[in-house]
């Protein structure tokens, strides 16, 4: 069977293009790459909301695009059980649609943080499952708003669900002070609870490739597919 | 009407913009001027000839709709 995706272009996304070529490297099917103007999305068994600077990151990150025509619809398509993933201000977005829980604040230490940082598999779910427990990911970041933040009910709903994908970690498997961004419980990414919608505000689409500084991106797509 | 729409982050979440102003202006001799938190103001028109109670509806759904995040923020209507 093919494997089928999408990637949702926005005014100001910036990531879209390297999130087509990850799926169309990774995954040998055919890529969509929706305006987010249009209305209706293609049958398609992953849809990515790419990172970048949707609509300027004008009054809050995520905050129009969770607005966008597209949205309905891709909506629906989660609302199927099918695949869908925010990277970075994907993430952010979904979060505004309130597809995942909480909201993404300013890094604490108010600097754009643009670096390469390790995460770890915290919850198992369809993105990480070919993940090795112990297994440490170094993956790119690119973010001003990644500080991940929700109140202690949803904090508790969050744990209790098992619905943390990945942590912040250190080389070392430790998660003291590698924290960077202030998130609550060093949240890299999340699910929803039928664990079909994964944001993420790492770039696995920049560390795939043997001329990237990793190739630990491969492991979300793998997952995804196996 | 001009209204203007007050938003800030909740009081229990850090703002660390109003931390960083807090330390600049204590580093000019501000000493007393404590607990800064920054926010942002929404300005906009409301047509005349809605009522009150219509008036306030509608800025109540645009505000829970778009202009704010009642995850993280809290707004406030000034006149």
């Amino acid at each position: 069977m093919t494997f089928k995706s999408a990637v949702i272009t926005f005014p100001g996304s910036n990531c879209d293009r390297d999130a087509v070529t990850y799926l169309e490297d990774l995954t040998a099917g055919p890529v969509y790459k929706i305006w987010h103007e249009e209305s209706t999305l293609p049958n398609v068994d992953l849809v990515i909301l790419p990172g970048g600077f949707s609509f300027g990151d004008y009054l809050r990150s995520g905050a129009m695009a969770s607005k966008s025509q597209i949205i309905k619809d891709v909506v629906k398509h989660a609302e199927s059980g099918k695949y869908l993933m925010g990277i970075c201000n994907g993430f952010q977005i979904l979060t505004e649609i309130g597809l995942l829980h909480g909201a993404l604040l300013q890094n604490n230490g108010l600097k754009f943080l643009g670096k390469n940082c390790f995460i770890k598999k915290r919850n198992r779910n369809n993105f990480n499952k070919s993940i090795d427990d112990d297994k440490i990911l170094e993956i790119p970041v690119a973010h001003n708003e990644g500080n991940f933040y929700c109140d202690e009910d949803t904090l508790k709903d969050l744990l209790d669900n098992e619905l943390i994908a990945f942590e912040y970690c250190d080389g070392q498997y430790s998660l003291d002070e590698a924290n960077i961004n202030g998130s609550l419980k060093n949240i890299a990414g999340i699910t929803n609870k039928k664990k079909n919608i994964l944001g993420l505000m790492p770039h696995p689409e920049r560390a795939y490739q043997k001329y990237h500084s990793s190739e630990d991106g491969k492991l979300i797509i793998e997952s995804i597919l196996s | 009407m001009r209204l203007k729409i007050l938003i800030r982050l909740k009081s229990q979440i850090l703002e660390p913009q109003g931390k960083t102003i807090e330390q600049s202006l204590a580093n000019l001799g501000f000493k007393d001027l404590t607990n800064i938190r920054q926010g942002k103001l929404i300005e906009l028109d409301v047509p005349d000839n809605l009522k009150s109670e219509e008036k306030n509806k509608l800025i109540e759904s645009a505000c829970k709709k778009l202009l704010v995040n009642e995850i993280i923020e809290e707004y406030e209507v000034l006149g």
